[in-house]
């Protein structure tokens, strides 16, 4: 952070306003063609694309796998699947959701996307790493896929030993490899932007400048790239056990299983924080445009990222509450459990002082953003539940667990990461969907979404175990419930892909800031030139100035040759670590 | 939303899951009011809106970030004082000794009974179980009691109730196991401290007079050997014992083996010497389970079925 000596120092430029130019011929889209062009690119707004398709790909694969499941939870034994294929089933659905869908879906998709653009950079730090972390990406899920598949593993999302060791045979082994190729392109997309937002923000940039969804990658890069090793040190430790018989995980040789959950948990916890964090940041840009409103609470918001980001490192002994851990850590990981609730309830706070006295305009981002207050609230309040050490004995491993990280999941970062491909969408293609389609849209995925999951907190609250194949008939009216939901949700998404389509086809096309932004990427031309800006773009205000005009958020340094001359001088604080 | 309260410590656990929850519906509901009315009263009226400039209020954030962080550190300390209940069984305890196998709980009882998949208390007497598993991760959940613990393969965990009602209570798994982690229920019974006395005495003893086919068909039910083997032709986890008798039968490598006594007897104390082709190494010991004279009458039941 700039300290007093540096912010006082300040710095004379000429500038004058650089009006994008609307509906470009050329832009990133159509500078270079062809399908060599996309592979070999190290533009980041290609390489955000191209991981674009990949997630839906994942999430599409996934989704199916889900409906699957609730069909075959329509009756109370078997339906139309054995036990030992639902088990596959569901251990599909969580790591596809997880490991290729749910982590590197803000950051490496949104992330990608708009970063080099808030910070007025022409492209990341490292663009040939950005490209080789996309394939690292692809790579690793490959490989995971195949062992998966080849192995026929069963074993959950979460890999428990024993039973994952016994099951699977060496193919444990193979998929936590390949869940740690994938690691490399997380830590290695985290070191990218880090790099970026240190050093390559524009004139003006200070860190009080810095939009809020830059905070929410800063502090998700953190986490990715202090997490994320352990994964690799428990591959480490899997690999020393079954090449030289060091007992370490696997009883039978004196190791012990419970030290594998702390290992999968230490990474995965905060796994979970690198799903969600980068989805604050989308909230906060979506809430203030659409308020167009000066964001409330700016520092609380950035540090309660950070905040998050070091506490979350310390809560991941709650998964494991009933798994034989001493009394003694159960109550500081219940602790501390509830300390990480407080900053999540200052950010929701936050937004909702930022509506008060705004001008509030329904379009579907905001819609989708309102959408996430509501869910994510319901999230949090039953990890509250959770973090509850009496009452956690009750609910741990039942379907409460199941509907508590479906609202956060899917009911936070889901919808949260909507918002933003709907807020980003004319920028990144030029193209606008049909409002009245992408709202009908939102209630049916709404309406369906709470369908499936609210009847799983009364199924887990009495007593219902999840990864369950056969049930007791008790709760079948339940399950049907919810699995008439999980369609209406199908129904939901194929929809969205209709109208996405149908935009890109023949979407009416976008002016260079459809929502009236302050915020810098919208003040470049949609589709987005290739090198971003033809400027190097000045930054005097913040990016949620809306009490500030327009023009005051299109300044540009003024060309030394040319006809352009400069219209006036700014004075810019000059923050060490900005680029020249 | 809670299953009926059956254990001393239940209460407890639901006053503390109601006070959550009704504290939680208030907030949401504040938050969704003031969600809507934002959205309604503050919409957008025209392009030129101009909306005040508030970037922080530092009165109203304090307020929002003490007020939560009082309410959870009340939900702290009431959970951990419920936990501490939980985890501190009272002295008097009565022991069951419970083994988890894949997939069938074990309930070892004092004097030396052991009934599978049946766990028999007395009432209003405290009971702990000291548990331990023969294979992988496992957990014992009793709903009704509001207790759940993970028993491990490499060191023994315990849990304690005290259940306040004569009657019935499910058990379930509740730590994914595998194939058929959703069949691994059991029953607790719980009888007046006077039948838990006369149910022990003649638990153990009441099948000795049967003839050796019913008694054979009983210890399959009893001893959860049904989970994994049907006896119509089905197929689960296991072989189906239809037809099993004197058949030929190819061996996961390939040898040819007729399902004669010895092979039975070997199965059921060995499981894991010959597994039949197709099928996974996953059935777990009865040896020191099932005498021989039980093992005699398994057999003889197995003949039956044609």
């Amino acid at each position: 952070m700039a300290t007093n000596d540096e912010s006082k120092k300040v710095r004379k430029l000429q500038v004058r306003r650089f009006k994008p130019e609307e509906n470009p011929e050329k832009h990133y889209l159509n500078e270079e063609k062809g399908l060599w062009a996309w592979m070999t690119t190290v533009d980041h707004k290609k390489i955000g694309l191209m991981y674009l398709g990949s997630i839906v790909f994942f999430f599409f694969v996934a989704g199916v796998l889900a409906l699957l499941l609730r069909t075959e939870l329509l009756t109370p034994a078997r339906s139309f699947m054995d036990a030992d294929m639902y088990n596959q089933v569901f251990t599909l659905h969580g790591a596809i959701m997880i490991f290729f869908f749910l982590v590197p879906s803000v950051p490496a998709v949104l992330g990608n996307f708009i970063l080099p653009l808030q910070l007025g950079a022409k492209d990341v730090a490292f663009p040939r790493l950005n490209l080789a972390s996309y394939y690292i990406y692809v790579i690793g899920a490959l490989f995971t896929l195949f062992a998966i598949f080849t192995g026929g593993v069963d074993t959950g999302w979460t890999f428990y030993t024993p039973y994952s060791s016994t099951t699977s045979g060496g193919n444990i082994m193979a998929m936590t490899f390949g869940i740690f190729i994938l690691g490399f392109s997380s830590i290695l997309t985290g070191i990218n932007f880090m790099v970026t937002i240190h050093k390559m923000r524009s004139p003006g940039i200070t860190w009080n400048k810095l939009p809020l969804n830059l905070w929410g990658l800063y502090a998700t890069s953190i986490i990715q790239i202090l997490a994320t090793p352990v994964l690799a040190i428990t591959l480490l430790l899997l690999t020393m056990e079954r090449m030289l018989s060091i007992g370490i995980f696997d009883p039978a040789i004196g190791g012990d299983p419970v030290l594998y959950q702390h290992f999968f948990w230490f990474y995965s916890h905060p796994a979970v924080y690198i799903m969600i964090v980068p989805g604050f940041g989308i909230i906060s840009e979506v809430i203030s445009t659409f308020s167009r409103k000066v964001i409330f609470g700016y520092w609380a918001i950035a540090l309660s990222s950070l905040a998050i980001a070091f506490i979350g490192f310390l809560v991941w002994g709650h998964h494991m509450f009933t798994a034989g851990q001493s009394s003694l850590a159960n109550m500081v990981f219940s602790f501390l459990t509830f300390l990480v609730g407080i900053p999540t309830g200052i950010k929701i706070f936050n937004w909702l002082a930022t509506m008060y006295k705004g001008s509030i305009d329904l379009k579907t981002p905001m819609v989708y953003a309102l959408v996430f207050l509501f869910l994510f609230t319901i999230g949090g309040f039953t990890g509250i539940m959770l973090g509850a050490l009496a009452v956690d004995i009750h609910l741990h491993d039942t379907y409460y667990v199941v509907a508590h990280f479906h609202y956060v999941m899917m009911g936070g970062m889901v919808m949260a990461f909507l918002a933003g491909l709907h807020y980003w969408w004319p920028k990144m293609f030029g193209k606008m969907y049909s409002e009245f389609w992408a709202k009908i849209t939102c209630a049916v995925i709404f309406v369906g979404f709470n369908m499936t999951f609210l009847p799983q907190f009364v199924m887990g609250a009495q007593g219902m175990p999840r990864r369950y194949f056969n049930y007791i008939d008790q709760f079948q009216s339940f399950h049907q419930f919810s699995t008439i939901g999980a369609y209406i949700m199908g129904v939901g998404f194929v929809m969205m892909a209709a109208y996405m389509i149908h935009s890109l086809v023949k979407g009416k096309p976008a002016s260079s800031n459809p929502w009236g932004s302050r915020a810098l990427e919208w003040q470049t031309s949609s589709p987005v030139p290739l090198h971003n800006f033809e400027h190097t773009p000045v930054i005097i205000n913040g990016p949620y100035d809306y009490h500030k005009p327009m023009s005051e958020f299109q300044l540009g340094i003024a060309a030394k040759h040319g006809h352009h001359h400069a219209e006036e001088e700014v004075a810019v604080k000059v923050s060490k670590q900005e680029k020249e | 939303m809670l299953p009926p309260a059956k254990s001393t410590t239940a209460a407890e656990t639901d006053a503390l899951f109601h006070f959550i929850t009704s504290v939680s519906l208030i907030l949401l509901l504040g938050i969704t009011i003031a969600i809507v009315y934002f959205a309604w009263k503050y919409r957008r009226r025209s392009e030129d809106d101009v909306t005040p400039v508030i970037t922080h209020n530092s009165t109203l954030e304090i307020t929002w970030s003490v007020i939560p962080l009082i309410l959870v550190m009340i939900v702290f300390g009431w959970g951990l004082t419920g936990y501490m209940n939980l985890t501190t069984p009272p002295d008097d305890a009565y022991e069951i000794r419970v083994v988890a196998k894949s997939w069938l709980w074990e309930f070892h009882y004092q004097n030396g009974h052991v009934s599978v998949n049946e766990m028999h208390v007395p009432v209003d007497r405290p009971v702990k179980l000291v548990m331990s598993s023969d294979d992988v991760i496992h957990s014992l959940y009793i709903p009704d009691y509001r207790v759940k613990m993970d028993v491990l393969p490499n060191r023994y965990t315990s849990l304690w109730f005290e259940a306040t009602e004569i009657g019935e209570s499910v058990i379930y798994c509740a730590e994914y196991c595998g194939t058929a982690h959703s069949n691994m229920l059991a029953t607790a019974h719980v009888h007046s401290q006077e039948d838990f006395e006369i149910w022990l005495e003649t638990a153990g003893a009441e099948d000795d007079d049967m003839d050796p086919v019913a008694r054979g068909e009983q210890l399959v039910t009893r001893n959860a050997c049904d989970t994994c083997h049907s006896s119509d032709g089905t197929r689960l986890q296991g072989p189906t014992f239809q037809g099993l008798f004197g058949s030929e039968r190819e061996m996961e490598d390939g040898e040819i083996v007729v399902a004669d006594e010895n092979y039975i007897r070997e199965s059921i104390l060995e499981p894991n010497a010959r597994i039949t082709a197709g099928y996974q190494p996953v059935m777990p010991s009865y040896a020191g389970t099932l005498d021989d004279r039980q093992i005699d009458a398994i057999i003889e039941y197995i003949k039956t079925l044609e």
